[in-house]
C-alpha cells in the first residue's frame, strides 16, 4: 500500500511527467523498425509510467485509474496477439509466425511482413506492460 | 586438500587460456558465426521484410519463435510472482 505524496512539487512534476513518458513509450514501440527500440523497451517505459502514478497518487486513487485486473488482462491479451500473429498464418496456408500469409487486405509481400513485425511488437509491449504493473502491484501489496 | 583445489583451479585456468587462443578474432568476417546465416539476413532484410533495422527484423521475423518464447517466459514469471505474493481473502 502506498500513500499519496504530501509534497505539491512531487505531485505536479509527476503528473506532468506521466503523459510524456507514455507518449515516448509509443514512439519507442513504433520506431523499432527504424532505430533502437521495440516492444520490450516501450512496454517497460509504459509500465514505469503507471508505477510512477502508483507512487505519487497512492494505491487508492491509482487503482481506480488503472486497476490491477486491467494489468492482468493487458498482459494476457498481449500474449494472445502474439499467438494469433503466429497461428492465423497457419490457417491461411503459411508456416507458424509467417507474416507473409496474414489475411490483411491491400498489403502483400514485404510491407505485409513489416506490418506483421509491428503487430508482434505491439503484442510484446502489452505483455511487458502488464507484467511490469503486475509485479509492482504484487510487491506493493493491497487487495488484488 | 586445499592445495589440491588450488592446483586443479590453476589447471583449468591454463586450459581456458590455451583454448581462448583458438577463438576467432573479434569481428572476423571469416569466423564461423559470421559466415552461416548472418550475410543472408544483412543482404535480404530490406527486400524480404521492408524493415531498415536489421535487429528488429531478426528479433521479430526471422527469429520470431525465440521472441515468442521470451515473452511467454516474462509473462509466466509475472504470473508466478502474483500467485506467490498475492494476499488471500
Amino acid at each position: 500500500m502506498t500513500e499519496p505524496s504530501k509534497s505539491i512539487i512531487v505531485r505536479v512534476v509527476c503528473s506532468a511527467l506521466v503523459p510524456f513518458m507514455q507518449l515516448f513509450a509509443l514512439y519507442v514501440i513504433t520506431h523499432g523498425h527504424y532505430g533502437p527500440g521495440g516492444g520490450f523497451q516501450g512496454g517497460v517505459i509504459l509500465g514505469a509510467s503507471i508505477i510512477l502514478q502508483r507512487l505519487y497518487l497512492g494505491t487508492e486513487v491509482s487503482h481506480r485509474r488503472f486497476s490491477p485486473q486491467l494489468a492482468l488482462i493487458l498482459g494476457a491479451s498481449g500474449m494472445l496477439i502474439f499467438m494469433l500473429a503466429g497461428l492465423v498464418p497457419m490457417a491461411t496456408g503459411g508456416a507458424f509466425l509467417d507474416y507473409g500469409h496474414l489475411p490483411i487486405p491491400g498489403v502483400t509481400g514485404a510491407p505485409l511482413r513489416s506490418l506483421g513485425i509491428l503487430i508482434v511488437e505491439i503484442g510484446i509491449a502489452f505483455s511487458v506492460f502488464g507484467t511490469m504493473v503486475l509485479l509492482f502491484d504484487s510487491l506493493a501489496g493491497g487487495k488484488q | 586438500m586445499k592445495w589440491l583445489g588450488i592446483f586443479i583451479l590453476g589447471l583449468f585456468f591454463a586450459l581456458m587460456i590455451y583454448a581462448a587462443g583458438g577463438l576467432p578474432d573479434r569481428g572476423d568476417p571469416n569466423a564461423p558465426a559470421s559466415t552461416h546465416v548472418s550475410p543472408y539476413y544483412i543482404e535480404h532484410t530490406i527486400e524480404e521484410t521492408d524493415t531498415p533495422n536489421i535487429v528488429t527484423s531478426v528479433l521479430a521475423d526471422y527469429r520470431g519463435y525465440d521472441t515468442l518464447g521470451e515473452t511467454i517466459v516474462i509473462f509466466t514469471a509475472g504470473l508466478a510472482c502474483m500467485l506467490v505474493l498475492m494476499k488471500r481473502g
